[in-house]
């Protein structure tokens, strides 16, 4: 009885006494929720143009991050090491696809699924090699990104929004639509859709693969490009944060794996899902929740929606 | 009428019926209030031009679709909705158009597999494999050599089928079918993508096993040569409706039919 | 013209369906369990068996379970170091309640607390697939592993969150605990890995090795001639975790003597599966091969070159190490996808025909 009421009442009791602190977990929950979405959204590019799994976009986030602070430490100013990084994941695009995805280039999905891991751990040898391992603080303030917060009187108490975050669900927010655009209105991104599609099919009209491919490689190291700045400006960059990347994976099973509102809207339910479910009922059960409660959502979700809320159902003919 | 090489197999009862069957995929309609009915030791061939919901029957026979109205009789047992398994242990067994081979296996592993359904040993068994699970493989093993040897497949035992040649991965699939010893077997396009040689040979088996093993056969084929010569009856579907069933002659003059053919709107 | 099998005719399928039907193989394989039986407790060095060969049979152990699961039944799993977790703690929590029952048994048991997680969290692959089953595996990973760091249960409430192995004798003699000697351990987990390799190795030849790969295949085929998929998949999630529970025990008390809950974490799951991949999904013998690859690389990184004056820091090795795992997959995948074994395989097609070239 008393387990009943501690997990089914008192959290919602503590929620309508501090609704403050409410707002502000929601708050904290859709600001992890935009940087989830971000990074869902870089794998949702890539399996929407080539059909593979990008399992390397955790990593390919801190390595654009460490490489942008990593030429603002050797004495490059700021605006131009951000043109740098982006040259290099320019590069880094390129080698992927000489490298990896035109030799794999007609094999099953799982097949370059797990080519992915190969790439991610190659990543986080050679990032570590370079960078080396401990963490680094963002160049916030010299990409002219703003700092402090801006404190709202409401629901009884406080609640601190801080501008980064407001800066982030801004640029977010414009991302996805410049990407939208692309991907609906212009040439290549019908071309991208073909693509994922079919391999074979889009060669046979035409289609260079190389060239969609390195693009949406490109796209998606940009969109990484962000999240790292966006994240590292809130909280440090290090290795640590290829792990949280992991927390797309969830995301992308509840928004659905080829669809882009579905990136933003899985990973806001998301991230306000595990804020709400640390702050209020992790007490219950020791701290750290986190770590597994959105997988726990994602699994539930998998069970009665395999598709996800906005992705295409899989028919399987035979 | 069907050529025959052999004692011609007795038909008898009714052994499985399909009555009013309608299936449909989320607003397209696949078949329509669909019945027949396929006897006991005959050869049946459901025929008719491409869309027009054939592999869709077979589906449903099997288990692997559901359908929204009908039924189907099986042995005297109606059920509407029936899983895939369900219909091997009771005895249907199929093939298909793409080849459903187990690619990674080979030959003769695929016809083992077909023998799952009959092998009993327990699981310690198996985890010792000497004794009682040894016993069993070696007893299937002699039946599954049978069949290799009615196919004339010997050389090929150990090849990864998905190494083989299209026509005798056809060939070890029908296999594979007739290791799970099946009381209704369905052939989807047997013969499709085969030369005249090759078709000649496939239609062999299929009347020996009719023959020889006595076993049901429904078959969905486009050569018409070979439906007239093998089937003792013929269902006529178009745009998911009957629009004959009768005898091999009786269907080749009807006027419904020569028009779904060539295409003449009605 | 050594590896030929003229004159060796199969006069029954008994004989036929042996696992190694050559009679060079079976020598082969007589020579290989010579050498670990004898050869290497007599001579070789201490630092051999503990630092190479009793690790690089645990994790053979643990390929091998995971082998069963996504090389044989295709069904990705990136759980494999929490269900090794779980074999670890369930014998480590048994023996603290139990000690005076033998080890052994406690460690056989294990694998089976271990199985019985496995099915629990496979219990979601009958109605999903692929990568999405591989994200539920990963809820496991994550669960459990959370599982082991806050409850403190299962560290019996020690302050410093690890657990220390007891000392457990066989037949009067100290096989964990800091006075068991390494050869003891190392014939221990010899014995161990045989055994299972053996039973795996009767598995995989026979009807359940085939409903598995059929499953593996086309399950929907699988499905039409009468396997139990959901039977079938469970029953490859249960044998998989049992093998990798018996493997995560034997790693705390036969190897390590004691455990961080984070060895068991996320980065265990993915160098299991890089042994697989490197090694040959769907081969038993590819889980050594892999396993030896993956796991006495670094070894060899840390060991030689300084022998050959090149100094070398030991953070830089992990990093090179990650490096080059990473590269070998993606090559691996490119150029022979059935891994290690099939480059075996070949060889020995080669040497069959040996001196001739085809």
């Amino acid at each position: 009885m008393d387990i009943l009421y501690k997990v089914f009442v008192d959290p919602f009791v503590q929620m309508g006494t501090a609704p403050d602190l409410l707002v502000q977990t929601l708050w904290e929950g859709l600001v992890a929720g935009v940087l989830y979405s971000l990074i869902a959204l870089g794998f949702v590019l890539i399996f929407k143009a080539s059909g593979v799994f990008n399992f390397a976009q955790g990593i390919m986030v801190v390595f654009a991050a460490l490489t942008l602070v990593g030429f603002h430490e050797h004495g490059v100013p700021a605006f131009l090491a951000l043109a740098l990084t982006i040259a290099v994941m320019f590069g880094l695009a390129f080698a992927v696809e000489r490298l990896i995805l035109r030799p794999l280039v007609n094999q099953p999905d799982i097949i370059l699924f797990m080519a992915t891991f190969g790439l991610t751990y190659f990543l986080i040898g050679f990032g570590e090699l370079i960078f080396g391992g401990e963490t680094k603080v963002m160049i916030a303030d010299q990409l002219l990104l703003p700092r402090g917060a801006i404190d709202i009187k409401m629901a009884g108490g406080f609640v601190s929004l801080q501008k980064i975050d407001i800066a982030a669900a801004i640029i977010a927010s414009l991302m996805v639509a410049t990407l939208a655009i692309f991907f609906q209105r212009t040439r290549i991104g019908r071309a991208l859709r073909a693509v994922a599609d079919s391999h074979r099919a889009a060669l046979s009209v035409g289609i260079s693969l190389e060239q969609i491919w390195v693009i949406v490689w490109f796209a998606a190291g940009l969109v990484a490009l962000t999240t790292g700045i966006m994240w590292g400006a809130r909280s440090d960059v290090s290795f640590a944060l290829e792990v949280i990347a992991l927390k797309a994976l969830p995301v992308l099973i509840l928004g659905g794996l080829t669809s882009i509102p579905g990136a933003i809207v899985g990973g806001l339910i998301i991230g306000v899902g595990e804020k709400l479910g640390e702050f209020y009922w992790g007490p219950l059960m020791g701290s750290g929740i986190e770590s597994w409660f959105a997988y726990v959502i994602a699994l539930i979700f998998l069970l009665f929606r395999p598709q996800g809320l906005f992705g295409e159902r899989i028919i399987e003919r035979i | 009428m069907r050529a025959t090489g052999g004692p011609e197999a007795a038909v008898g009862d009714v052994l499985l019926s399909v009555e009013n069957v309608s299936l449909s995929f989320g607003g397209v309609k696949a078949v329509s209030d669909v019945s027949f009915d396929i006897r006991k030791g005959e050869i049946r061939a459901i025929i008719g031009p491409n869309g027009a919901g054939k592999t869709s029957m077979l589906n449903v026979i099997n288990g692997f679709y559901h359908p929204q109205q009908g039924r189907i009789t099986f042995k005297g047992q109606t059920r509407s909705k029936m899983r895939p398994h369900e219909a091997a242990y009771g005895g249907i067994a199929r093939t298909f158009q793409n080849v459903a081979l187990f690619r990674g296996m080979t030959a003769l592993d695929n016809i083992m597999a077909g023998r799952t359904l009959k092998m009993h040993s327990g699981f310690f068994w198996q985890l010792v494999r000497y004794g009682p699970a040894m016993r069993e493989e070696v007893e299937h093993r002699h039946r599954v050599e049978e069949i290799i040897d009615f196919l004339k497949i010997q050389e090929i035992r150990r090849v990864p089928v998905g190494r083989l040649p299209y026509g005798l991965q056809k060939r070890v699939e029908l296999g594979r079918a007739l290791a799970m010893e099946p009381e209704l077997l369905l052939l989807d396009e047997p013969m499709a993508g085969m030369n005249l040689e090759e078709k000649e040979d496939m239609s062999r088996f299929v009347l020996d096993v009719n023959d020889q093993y006595g076993t049901t056969i429904a078959l969905i084929e486009h050569d018409m040569g070979v439906v007239m010569d093998l089937s003792d009856r013929v269902v006529v579907l178009d745009h998911g409706i009957k629009i004959a069933d009768g005898t091999p002659d009786e269907v080749k003059r009807n006027k419904a039919v020569i028009d779904a053919y060539l295409g003449v709107a009605h | 013209m050594f590896y030929r099998e003229a004159g060796q005719f199969k006069t029954n399928y008994a004989a036929d369906l042996a696992v190694f039907p050559i009679m060079q193989d079976r020598i082969g394989l007589a020579v290989i369990l010579f050498i670990a039986a004898v050869i290497i407790p007599w001579f070789g060095s201490s630092f051999l068996i503990q630092a190479v060969m009793i690790p690089f049979l645990i994790f053979s152990l643990a390929a091998i379970g995971l082998n069963l699961l996504t090389g044989y039944t295709g069904l990705l799993s990136l759980g494999t170091g929490a269900f090794m977790g779980v074999g670890a703690y369930a014998c480590y929590k048994l023996t603290s309640y139990f000690p005076s029952v033998n080890i052994l048994i406690w460690i056989v048991a294990s694998g089976f607390f271990s199985a019985a997680v496995g099915v629990l969290f496979g219990l979601p692959s009958l109605r999903i697939k692929g990568f999405y089953l591989a994200v539920a595996t990963l809820a496991a990973q994550f669960f459990l592993s959370w599982c082991f760091i806050r409850l403190p249960w299962f560290y019996n409430y020690n302050a410093s969150g690890a657990i220390e192995v007891p000392t457990r004798t066989l037949f009067g003699i100290p096989i964990t605990g800091a006075t068991a000697a390494d050869t003891t351990r190392y014939f221990v987990v010899l014995g161990f890995v045989v055994v299972m390799t053996w039973v795996a190795s009767n598995l995989v030849h026979g009807r359940i090795g085939r409903m598995w790969m059929a499953v593996r295949d086309m399950d929907l085929a699988a499905d039409l001639i009468g396997i139990r998929l959901l039977q079938t998949k469970l029953l490859a999630f249960a044998t998989s975790s049992f093998y990798c529970g018996v493997a995560g025990a034997l790693l705390v008390f036969l190897w390590y003597g004691g455990a961080e809950p984070a060895v068991f974490d996320v980065n265990l799951s993915f160098f299991i599966l890089f042994m697989v991949i490197i090694g040959g999904l769907g081969s038993l013998t590819g889980s050594f091969f892999g396993a030896a690859l993956i796991f006495i690389m670094p070894i060899a990184l840390r060991y030689f070159p300084p022998k050959l004056g090149i100094p070398v820091h030991p953070a830089t090795v992990e990093h090179i190490q990650y490096m080059i795992i990473g590269a070998l997959i993606v090559l691996f995948l490119i150029a022979e996808p059935a891994g290690l074994a099939r480059l075996w395989q070949v060889g020995k097609q080669k040497l069959r025909v040996w001196p001739f070239p085809y």
